[in-house]
């Protein structure tokens, strides 16, 4: 087994990445993949509570890189899916605990547990998220159709190609079609124009997510939920299927010329 | 993409604008005003070698996908101009 290692990341901070890492998670382990997440955010933990898992913890990632434990004990074992696992953050360090030689390595013995390694970077483009990209095999950047959000992954995927991490795949997250249907929010075509990079996934803004996160019950478990269903195309597309775009443009064409182009 | 009801510009089309400039300031890590002096340091190199007329030069930054480029349109004034000139 060798594991490819996803970090998601996005520069500003509450657009999503914790609530895609978890729901990403769930599906690529559905599908019968055995998947380990490791929260990024040394001093912030959140991942945690997004899976429901916040119970269980015993030791996390700083324990694990200072030697107090070993990789399996920190892994926790969703209470839904066998062949998930989480790498906590620790609470109560900050992010000078861990370097990225520490990530690498981390990675490195990780690598031949699972098929898969999703790393949630914490927001800004200071050392947590120059943690969370070390190991990185590929880098998923999560933004909303707002002009901060979009500036600010386009400082993140600037840096992704100085440090030659890229090209990243783009999650457009909680697009609200109608308001893109009235002309004010920014359309999945403008944002790809913008920033220039592939789309791996739209996610419809869904009253479902925060109902999930409520509960620890992330989205992408629910069959009906629009958001569940963008998640989980987005775990296909990663695994290399080519799933067509939830058409949440009707009438514009945008998803049948972006399908045509590819 | 104008409301007619309204005469007021849609809110999207604003937000791409402003970030189409911004993230060019961004990505060449030039503000509108190193720009400008960018701009004066070429016209006043170019003017050494030729004559240009200042009011007709055009010097843009552009983006194509992720990759920035200067462009610029100096039209050269013609010989018989520069002949009077002289």
């Amino acid at each position: 087994m060798t594991a490819q290692v996803v970090t998601i990341a996005s520069g500003k901070g509450g657009v999503g990445k914790t609530t895609a890492v978890a729901n990403i998670a769930i599906a690529l382990a559905s599908g019968g993949a055995k998947v380990a997440c490791i929260d990024g955010d040394i001093g912030l933990r959140n991942l945690d509570v997004v899976m429901g898992l916040e119970n269980r913890i015993v030791y996390d990632l700083v324990d694990v890189i200072e030697g107090r434990c070993r990789l399996r004990q920190a892994m926790i074992r969703d209470k839904r899916l066998p062949d998930l696992y989480l790498i906590p953050a620790a609470q109560t360090r900050d992010k000078s605990a861990v370097s990225p030689s520490d990530m690498i390595r981390l990675c490195k013995e990780l690598r031949n547990e699972v098929d898969w390694i999703l790393i949630d970077s914490p927001a800004g483009i200071e050392r947590g998220f120059k943690n969370s990209i070390a190991a990185a095999d590929r880098v998923l950047i999560v933004t909303n159709p707002e002009v901060s959000a979009v500036r600010d992954a386009d400082r993140v995927i600037g840096i992704l190609e100085a440090e030659e991490k890229g090209p990243p795949a783009l999650i457009l997250n909680r697009l609200n079609p109608a308001m893109v249907k009235q002309h004010d929010m920014l359309s999945a075509e403008d944002v790809l124009d913008l920033l220039a990079i592939r789309l791996i996934g739209v996610v419809p803004e869904d009253e479902g997510v925060i109902v999930g996160t409520n509960r620890g019950n992330p989205v992408a478990l629910e069959p009906k939920s629009r958001a569940g269903q963008a998640f989980r195309n987005i775990a296909r597309r990663l695994n290399g299927e080519e799933v067509p775009f939830i058409d949440l443009e009707a009438g514009t064409g945008f998803w049948s010329r972006l399908l045509g182009r590819k | 993409m104008f409301n007619f009801l309204t005469r007021k510009r849609r809110s999207a089309e604003s937000a791409k604008e402003r970030l189409q400039l911004v993230l060019i300031h961004d990505r060449t890590d030039l503000t509108p005003a190193e720009l400008d002096a960018l701009k004066d340091d070429l016209l006043e190199t170019i003017s050494r070698h030729v004559d240009i007329d200042p009011a007709s030069v055009r010097i843009d930054l552009r983006s194509e996908g992720r990759a920035q480029r200067l462009l610029a349109d100096i039209p050269i004034k013609s010989m018989g101009r520069r002949a009077k000139k002289k």
